[in-house]
């Protein structure tokens, strides 16, 4: 008689810890970001935190194609790089002090997204052939100066490539991404791409918002 | 009976989630081609502005032939190249392309029209 009570007892709390396992991830206050409304990003040059040299520019080159799909426009990555080095500005961390104000006067964008690179390559040898990204991305109002949004991801060589999320954007996305990375040969830039697109697809997981370009929901 | 409708749902829910997994990706919104790539070899210095403006130009025609559009960036970042090379009307050209299709980028089309095309 107290045998199958206890056993109930016990699928009522498996039950409840795997609910509150579901649970935990707080919703991201987007109140913010809907008041702005962005529609064109400009990117700047990566702060690299990690102890390979290619990591910014690596990343750098990857970010355009999610956050485009993602509905925004986004300035010429490439052509805004040329901009700073014309100006003096030679390295992400100095290009990082430049103003909001002086941003908007030139570029004219929305919104500044401000990119670090804390990991990249095979730096943290958990597994020794495992080939990791880590980015963090903070997305700021260059008229009010506020912060609209944060995320951070990472992709590794020693997981599933599967499991990217982002529903069917993400699907869209890992299609692309593999499409180009299946013709290269650098295995730290390919895995970057994977954690750009896991960064900054619009994911329904506190990822950023579509921006005005975007699909309507119902034909994504 | 009940085992059998069981059986049936059980069904059902394992041809709705392989179902799902088979869902085909919307088209991209842009015809991205070599773009990506074309951007990580810029920085990296890997080949010249002509190779990267044949390239590039030939993403341009696949996509006219596709009747696609061209990403952001896309039309600016050729016009750059242009203006390495010395050709100032591909490069007034280009900008102003990218401009018409994205108007958000006009001010800094301007501001580069007014730097590049001295």
């Amino acid at each position: 008689m107290t045998f199958p009570h206890s056993f109930r007892t016990l699928a009522a709390l498996v039950l409840v810890v795997l609910l509150a396992g579901c649970a935990t991830q707080q919703p991201y206050d987007y109140s913010a970001f809907k008041e702005s409304n962005p529609a064109s990003i400009l990117v700047l040059p990566p702060v690299n935190k990690s102890p390979d040299v290619k990591a910014s520019y690596s990343v750098y080159s990857h970010i355009t194609l999610p956050l485009s799909e993602a509905g925004y426009y986004v300035l010429p990555v490439a052509v805004v790089d040329e901009t700073f080095k014309q100006n003096g500005l030679m390295n992400a961390e100095e290009i990082r002090d430049v103003s909001p104000n002086k941003l908007y006067e030139i570029f004219a964008a929305d919104t500044v997204l401000y990119i670090d690179v804390t990991e990249y390559g095979s730096s943290y040898k958990i597994i020794s052939s495992e080939v990791a990204v880590t980015a963090t991305a903070t997305l700021v109002d260059l008229r009010s100066g506020k912060e609209l949004w944060k995320g951070v991801a990472r992709a590794s060589s020693a997981e599933q490539q599967q499991n990217s999320g982002g529903g069917l954007a993400g699907i869209l996305v890992t299609a692309l991404v593999n499409q180009v990375i299946n013709t290269l040969s650098d295995r730290g830039h390919e895995i970057a791409g994977i954690a750009s697109q896991r960064l900054l697809t619009s994911n329904p997981v506190n990822g950023i918002l579509p921006g005005p370009r975007a699909r309507p929901i119902s034909a994504r | 009976m009940n085992v059998t409708r069981t059986a049936l749902v059980l069904l059902a829910l394992i041809a709705a989630a392989t179902l799902t997994g088979c869902v085909t990706p919307p088209q991209p919104l842009y015809y991205w081609d070599g773009y990506q790539q074309q951007v990580y070899q810029r920085f990296e210095n890997t080949s010249s502005a002509e190779e990267q403006i044949a390239a590039l130009e030939e993403s341009a025609q696949k996509a006219r032939a596709a009747d696609r559009t061209l990403p952001p960036g896309f039309h600016a970042h050729l016009g750059m190249l242009y203006a390495e090379i010395g050709k100032p009307d591909q490069v007034r050209q280009q900008f102003e392309t990218e401009k018409a299709m994205f108007p958000e980028s006009a001010q800094y089309m301007d501001f580069l029209m007014r730097k590049f095309a001295k």
